[in-house]
């Protein structure tokens, strides 16, 4: 057995010259937080509180929305931040109640791999997003898929 | 003499007498709990417990309505057909539990920043649940209704 290294009494905490992450990650989730607020509350109050809420929602509504650039990157913000958000959240409760050191590594790499697959494909579907695709849906989309 | 229910019950059968014999004091319903040995959970420990299953709850939603929406680049069909699962009236009751949590996640996410950075933040920590609280309680008060109308007449 080898004998653990117990430092002095008083001694000042070593944690490395490296990145304090912990940190950072425990600042991004104050920041994002408020961010976050500000962005899901308009995207709750545009999707499912104006006029008929949640039953007005189809390939049309998204066009409307999409057309134009602000909530393009209103949804794509929201994306990028609630995911890594969510992710760090995740990370945080897998450390405190994974036991085994693999189970934690795992559980952290699955985590990872769901938040970058979504984050790449949320944000190829916001910006390649193609309104005339397939049958428009309402009047004005066929006017304007028309036009093209 | 009276002993604690809790002592006699350590110490078995041999002081029953004891037990039987004494006369605990029947005005005091309210059993004497042991003060600052154990953490019995206050509004500080039940922000936390639900800030953590409302987050989880959150997050595993979002993947799933990050793959729905994809599905405006595969088709406006496909698309429709999913989010027509989003209007049916159970999904439409899953959607008040959804507005829920966020709703409690975010005014909580707010009340920590505050405990973590206003220097009064821990001092008012207990009376800032309690306006999440109310806070949680009116939002869901102005949606709930207006999104179930929503749901069951169209």
């Amino acid at each position: 057995m080898t004998t653990t290294e117990i430092a002095a009494p008083r001694s000042p905490r070593t944690r490395g010259n490296g990145t304090n992450w912990e940190k950072w990650g425990w600042l991004y989730m104050r920041v994002s937080g408020v961010v976050l607020v500000v962005l899901i509350f308009g995207h709750l109050f545009v999707n499912l509180w104006q006029g008929t809420g949640v039953s007005a929602i189809n390939f049309a509504f998204v066009a409307g929305k999409w057309a134009d650039p602000f909530w393009k990157w209103w949804d794509v913000t929201m994306l990028w931040l609630a995911l890594i958000h969510g992710g760090n959240g995740m990370r945080t409760i897998v450390n405190d109640y994974a036991r085994g050191r693999t189970t934690r590594g795992i559980l952290k790499i699955a985590i990872l791999a769901a938040v970058a697959l979504l984050i790449i494909l949320g944000t190829l579907v916001v910006f390649t997003f193609d309104p005339c695709l397939g049958n428009p849906s309402s009047d004005a989309l066929i006017q304007m898929c028309a036009a093209k | 003499m009276w002993l604690s229910t809790e002592a006699s019950t350590i110490m078995g059968g041999l002081f029953v007498s004891v037990q039987t014999a004494g006369t605990p004091p029947k005005a005091s319903k309210k059993k004497p709990r042991p003060a600052g040995t154990l953490y019995r959970g206050n509004e500080g420990m039940w922000s936390w417990v639900f800030h953590r299953i409302t987050g989880v709850a959150i997050f595993f939603f979002l993947l799933v309505h990050v793959l729905d929406t994809a599905l405006v680049r595969v088709s406006p069909e496909a698309y429709d057909a999913v989010i027509g699962t989003y209007q049916t009236p159970i999904m439409g009751l899953g959607e008040v539990g959804l507005v829920g949590a966020i709703v409690f996640h975010a005014f909580n996410g707010l009340r920590i920043i505050l405990v973590d950075f206003w220097s009064k933040g821990t001092r008012y920590q207990k009376l800032m649940f309690w306006i999440v609280i109310g806070l949680w309680v009116i939002t869901m008060l102005a949606f709930v209704p207006r999104h179930l109308t929503n749901v069951f007449s169209h």
